[in-house]
């Protein structure tokens, strides 16, 4: 980032400007500065699914409430499959930042693993409770339930498709500028859908646990 | 099921013949310019230069033409409205049946707001931003035409509907239950729906763009207190964007589970809440009222100033108040439903609060009034519109103050007193904006400059129209009469409404004007031509050709004030010196053509058309080309092409012996 600050009586700074034809800050920087406006956009749309769950979260109309509903064991072995897959995502950056060929495929491999549980069990959640009539078209508040939590859900899919390819194209590519770049935006989308599910996990299942 | 789902032949309104007149001219239209371009041969030329391009200036340039063209489809609506009121009195009851009234008053917003304040706004900018930025193109160059071309699919279903279907009945905000299946089983409101969520992913995309670009790639030694004003709007329009467009992405996600899914968010059974769509909706109307009128602020600034020869009066306390309006547009929304029955306590907090938002507003215009103020000004077009802008946004934000009363507003609440009052604002503000933004960079893209006898003519017929067509329904709304009055008992408010369908044929012969002054300048264009700086101006945009090269400036320019161009012509030319040499010259990273926007919009529409027709298997086709499409962008080789100095400098020279001869 080079932000020239206004000097006093028009001193200009002429250090970084013996100008090479390219912009001052490198894509890098440019790509995942954008990609971060982006994640922080999606959150705010989850915002206003929060806020629609918060509004309808008793608005059960007779049926079943989510402390009827909501398995804590299950939630809490999801979350820690989660947690651990940005673990192991993690490990995959600083694998890809050393140029290990070998360490990026294992803990990629991992992280799909762990993530593709995380979508299993979450799968298994919503089967459950479709199959005992609390189906999102029973009340507002199930609606607003599997609206939010499908929402993160489909997030992890689509992490999880993006890994995949990401895969592909470190066999082809190797890491190359694009790819390391592609990566690094990977890697900033898994953490914010583990801060989400932070949130989602403490709004929806601590909280509804008691409602 | 059947494999089409629920289009049939049905589905074309072959019993209305105003529906199919004005359609089938639409398709004449459109038949005749394509087949005008195969004879001609032009597509290879328009494929590679324009429909490929992602050139933030001819991005810029295609989004700009989207509006025009759906100002014009826009308008046609408005004039329908003002004649079937001026006539639908008494027993009278007008040409106009009920259903397809409310559908043209459904339409006329949508595509006002929608696919012509916004698509002009974003073209401006676009255009602008990195040129006075003082870089070669966008962070995001092929992004960039990915959200034109999202934003062309929302256009291209939203006139599909005309011919195939309807559009929604429910008004432009769609607030359920009416807008549920319950009460609209058609497939209007999903036109409607996925229209606006289609070209709203395109729009996001956009602001990701701007913010990043404004805040990371500016020209060396521009510091934010020396960014243009402009790019200051732009970057306040563009984060409430970001913060503003999500929203109404998950709020009409949620309307489209109850639709399609049977989902209980705003339905009446299911214990949904209707009032929070309400709710939901204004936390992105609102800013959505400043991302549009933020940047039309930017262009008064830019042109006030040039006109008057001056530096900006009190640049500093532009910048802000355009902060201060960013933030408080997201504490102001409930206003838009203080009848919805909330608690004293909180209709007033938001009532203080939308008055309080007109403060910086207010700072706003005295520092226009301020730097006319002993300045000498050029009375050329764009300051006629800023002008015009200033007295008629005046008034309209006048009577916003008085609808921020909230006793008063519940008097007022969907009386034709508010219908007056948004149009005051977004056509006095916006609409204006736009206007003095498109003559004073048109010869900057085409280097030409616009007939001035025309565009003065446009401008009167277009604010004496106004002021005729807008004022009787202040009255009106005092009068009591509500919006969206399909036929009215009450005789005695006919001559009003007489008078504003006189109005909008004013304003008509307004837009008559502008289509003339464009076809006389294009024809003209020889003894138009213009060098790069033919207003006298300020700002990096200047310092470049006029159209400015693909690459924008063949050397970066270096920035070591606010008002970069005039600190540049103040002091010796150094810049100029300096590019007069090729050996300074270096070859120049572009962006690679890349057919993906269009690939990406075709596919879109083929989403978007299928899931409002239930056609699954459809939509998942086209859900797999998206898919596929960006898979291909993501493996292609590669992303860059080099200009060579030697073209780089032959411009230059042809440019200088331009200048001398």
């Amino acid at each position: 980032m080079t932000i020239t600050v206004a000097h006093d009586g028009h001193v200009q700074d002429h250090t970084a400007a013996t100008a090479t034809g390219v912009s001052p800050v490198s894509k890098r920087i440019v790509v995942t500065y954008g990609f971060w406006i982006f994640l922080l956009s999606d959150i705010v749309m989850f915002s206003a699914l929060f806020a629609a769950y918060a509004t309808l979260s008793r608005a059960t109309a007779g049926g079943p409430s989510g402390a009827q509903l909501f398995d804590q064991v299950g939630v809490a072995i999801e979350t820690a499959c989660l947690l651990a897959s940005s673990f192991t995502c993690g490990l995959m950056s600083l694998a890809i930042d050393s140029r290990r060929f070998g360490a990026t495929y294992l803990y990629a491999l991992l992280t799909f693993a762990l993530g593709g549980a995380f979508l299993a069990l979450e799968l298994r959640e919503f089967a459950h409770m479709i199959a005992i009539g609390a189906a999102p078209q029973r009340s507002a508040f199930l609606s607003a339930f599997f609206a939010l939590v499908g929402c993160h859900g489909l997030h992890v899919a689509v992490g999880l498709i993006w890994l995949l390819v990401m895969m592909v194209q470190v066999k082809i590519r190797r890491f190359s500028a694009a790819v390391e770049r592609r990566l690094l935006c990977f890697a900033l989308f898994w953490h914010a859908l583990d801060i989400v599910w932070v949130w989602l996990f403490t709004v929806v299942y601590l909280i509804g646990a008691n409602q | 099921m059947s494999l089409l789902g629920k289009l049939s032949w049905d589905a074309i309104p072959l019993d209305q013949p105003i529906v199919m007149g004005v359609s089938s001219v639409m398709v004449l239209v459109i038949a005749f310019i394509l087949g005008w371009i195969t004879l001609k041969g032009h597509w290879p030329y328009l494929w590679r230069e324009w429909l490929t391009s992602v050139d933030h200036k001819r991005i810029g340039v295609m989004y700009v033409i989207l509006a025009l063209i759906m100002l014009l489809r826009g308008f046609a609506d408005a004039l329908m409205m003002r004649a079937q009121q001026a006539v639908a009195a008494g027993d009278a009851q007008g040409y106009l049946p009920p259903e397809h009234f409310d559908q043209v008053f459904s339409a006329h917003g949508t595509i006002m707001i929608f696919f012509v304040a916004m698509p002009f706004v974003i073209g401006l900018m676009n255009f602008v931003v990195p040129l006075q930025l003082g870089i070669r193109d966008m962070a995001f160059p092929t992004l960039n035409s990915i959200g034109l071309g999202l934003t062309a699919s929302g256009i291209l279903l939203t006139n599909i509907s005309l011919v195939v279907g309807e559009f929604a009945k429910t008004g432009w905000v769609a607030y359920p239950p009416l807008s549920e299946l319950q009460f609209s089983p058609g497939v209007g409101v999903d036109y409607y729906l996925w229209a606006l969520q289609i070209s709203g992913v395109g729009t996001l995309m956009t602001g990701v763009n701007f913010v990043t670009t404004i805040l990371k790639t500016r020209a060396h030694g521009m510091s934010y207190m020396r960014m243009p004003v402009f790019c200051w709007t732009a970057l306040a329009s563009n984060l409430l964007i970001v913060a503003a467009f999500p929203v109404l992405t998950a709020t009409f996600g949620m309307l489209l589970l109850d639709r399609y899914l049977d989902f209980h968010f705003f339905t009446i059974d299911g214990q949904g809440n209707a009032m929070m769509y309400v709710n939901l909706f204004w936390v992105w109307g609102h800013p959505e009222v400043y991302i549009l009128i933020l940047p039309a602020f930017g262009v008064f600034s830019e042109v006030v100033s040039t006109f008057s020869g001056k530096a900006l009066f009190g640049y500093r306390s532009m910048v802000a108040a355009t902060l201060a309006i960013c933030v408080l547009s997201f504490i102001v929304w409930l206003h838009h439903f203080f009848t919805m029955g909330a608690s004293a306590n909180v209709n007033g907090f938001f009532g203080v609060m939308t008055m309080i938002i007109a403060v910086p507003t207010g700072v706003k215009v005295f520092n226009w009034l301020f730097t006319m103020y002993g300045g000498r000004i050029r009375f050329s077009e764009p300051i006629l519109w800023s002008l015009g802008f200033m007295v008629t946004f005046v008034i309209g934000g006048m009577t916003g103050v008085l609808m921020a009363v909230p006793p008063a507003d519940f008097q007022l609440h969907n009386s034709l007193f508010l219908v007056a009052h948004f149009h005051n604002v977004i056509i006095g503000g916006v609409l204006f904006g736009m206007m003095a933004g498109y003559k004073y960079w048109f010869p900057k893209a085409f280097g030409f400059k616009l007939d001035e006898r025309w565009g003065v003519a446009s401008f009167w017929c277009w604010l004496i129209g106004f002021y005729l067509a807008f004022m009787p329904l202040y009255a009106l709304g005092l009068m009591g009469m509500t919006r969206r009055m399909q036929h009215y008992d009450v005789v005695s408010w006919q001559p009003w409404l007489v008078a504003a369908a006189a109005g909008a044929v004013v304003i008509l012969a307004g837009i008559v004007c502008q289509i003339i002054q464009l076809v006389v300048s294009i024809r003209g264009r020889e003894t138009l031509r213009v060098t790069a700086d033919p207003w006298n101006g300020r700002t990096l945009e200047w310092a470049t050709a006029s159209p400015p090269p693909a690459w924008n400036f063949a050397t970066l320019p270096v920035v070591t004030d606010i008002d970069a161009f005039w600190q540049q012509k103040k002091g010796a030319h150094i810049e100029h010196a300096q590019t007069a040499q090729s050996s300074g010259y270096e070859p120049i990273e572009m962006p690679k053509n890349s057919a993906i926007g269009l690939v990406i919009a075709f596919f879109a529409v083929v989403v978007g058309f299928a899931m409002i027709w239930h056609i699954w298997w459809m939509a998942a086709l086209g859900a797999l080309g998206i898919f596929l499409a960006t898979l291909a962008f993501a493996f292609r080789e590669k992303e860059e092409i080099e200009v060579s100095v030697e073209a780089i400098a032959r411009f230059e020279e042809m440019q200088h012996a331009g200048v001398a001869a």
